[in-house]
């Protein structure tokens, strides 16, 4: 029967073409060995340092400030209330331009770069005018 | 035997299958008592807070409205056509409103964008004008804007809910859903909505940092000034007209625009088409 004490055939081929098949489909991951982008350093401007406190408290602000402004944007078009109160009973008015830009008015050091880091696109400056001390 | 194990097999297969179908039924139930109780609080006015900010926070975050809001459950305008001159009457309002609101100003007519503009007697009641008419009447620039129309038609035809009235009776639009299909440019019989065929940023001449302006692909019209009327302001073109305009609310026998109607001969724009338009004209 064949199957006993079976030979494999041009074996030199065959374990050379398999040492090739793995180097290039690991190629990517050995490549980019150690080359992990560092997670971004995030500048504030001295205005947000003065204000030291954001709307919510930072970690919040980290994870879900994109729930947060789309809870916004519907509430202020759509149900025409523009005031948000948070936990410590400070009002702001829910207007991504006017609050958080007229803080956070470095898009590049601020917005983009976690942004970039997380491969994230979006599309808030399109109409909302992005700073307006930074000429573009 | 085989007999009667098959017959238990089958007796323990069919209820099994029944508690199986029960269970998505008694989830439902479940499911819809749990939102009875996280929806309760919303309904009263109270703020929407989600689960896990109720833990932690002190004090829950609330969402309201200015103290100062201007509100009314239904917005309407006067224009008062005879305390109009000439051109150079009408020309602020146009001028107020399209700076504030980032208005393009597009070198082709045809990709024209306007909020309020100006237009002949017999193009904004055609159903009205006459082959003679009062000399006055007959080449006056009128203001002509969004009607705001209590039944409107555009709101009716969005297939995105992007157009839709407010509670304060203002067609709004919301930029973010607009998908560009123009069916409420060709339902509005009043002309009122403009579409942004091209990029409208390098066509602001002066860009008003306060308020967004809109991208390419989004129909775009007058707002009522929802964003000053949020603060306790009149809308721009009210302010600049110098007392062409009267602004109010509809609803209110007492207010200032139902006085007026009262005491005046009023008409709306094409109101044989049921649109019920919140804006009118002294003659």
């Amino acid at each position: 029967m064949p199957n006993k004490g079976q030979k494999l055939y041009d074996k030199d081929k065959v374990i050379a073409g398999l040492v090739i098949f793995v180097i290039l489909a690991t190629f990517p991951f050995w490549f980019n060995l150690g080359k992990a982008a560092s997670a971004p350093e995030l500048e504030l401007t001295e205005k947000a340092k003065a204000a030291e406190k954001c709307v919510r408290d930072t970690q919040y602000m980290r994870d879900e400030h994109m729930q947060l402004l789309d809870e916004w944007r519907d509430t202020v078009v759509r149900d025409a209330k523009r005031i948000y109160v948070n936990e410590r009973n400070v009002g702001y008015d829910m207007s991504l331009s006017n609050t958080c830009l007229d803080c956070h008015s470095n898009k590049a050091e601020f917005c983009d770069r976690c942004h970039d880091y997380t491969s994230v696109n979006p599309y808030c400056w399109d109409c909302h005018i992005d700073n307006p001390k930074e000429a573009k | 035997m085989m007999e009667k194990s098959r017959r238990r097999f089958l007796k323990i297969a069919g209820i099994s299958a029944l508690g199986l179908g029960a269970k998505p039924v008694l989830d439902v139930f479940a499911s819809s008592e749990e939102d009875v109780v996280v929806e309760a609080p919303v309904q009263e006015g109270a703020p929407h807070v989600t689960e896990t900010e109720a833990h932690h926070a002190a004090t829950e975050p609330r969402i309201m409205r200015s103290p100062n809001a201007k509100v009314a459950p239904q917005w309407a305008m006067v224009i008062d056509t005879r305390k109009i001159q000439s051109h150079s009457d009408v020309e602020p309002m146009i001028e107020a409103c399209h700076k504030i609101h980032n208005v393009p100003h597009m070198p082709d007519k045809k990709h024209e964008i306007k909020w309020i503009w100006e237009t002949e007697f017999k193009h904004a009641f055609p159903n009205l004008a006459s082959e003679y008419m009062a000399k006055r009447v007959e080449h006056l620039g009128l203001p002509v804007l969004c009607n705001h129309c209590e039944n409107p038609p555009c709101v009716r035809v969005c297939p995105t809910k992007a157009t839709f009235k407010n509670s304060q009776g203002i067609v709004m639009m919301d930029y973010h859903r607009c998908i560009g299909c123009r069916f409420c440019m060709a339902a509005c019989p009043y002309g009122a909505r403009s579409f942004n065929f091209f990029d409208p940023k390098p066509h602001i001449e002066e860009e008003n940092k306060k308020f967004p302006t809109r991208m390419r692909g989004v129909v775009e019209k007058c707002n009522f000034c929802a964003e000053r009327l949020a603060v306790g302001q009149k809308p721009a073109c009210v302010e600049a007209s110098n007392g062409i305009m009267a602004f109010g609310n509809l609803h209110d026998p007492n207010s200032e625009v139902r006085e007026i109607i009262h005491s005046n001969y009023t008409i709306r724009r094409k109101q044989n088409l049921g649109t019920r338009p919140a804006v009118y004209y002294i003659i």
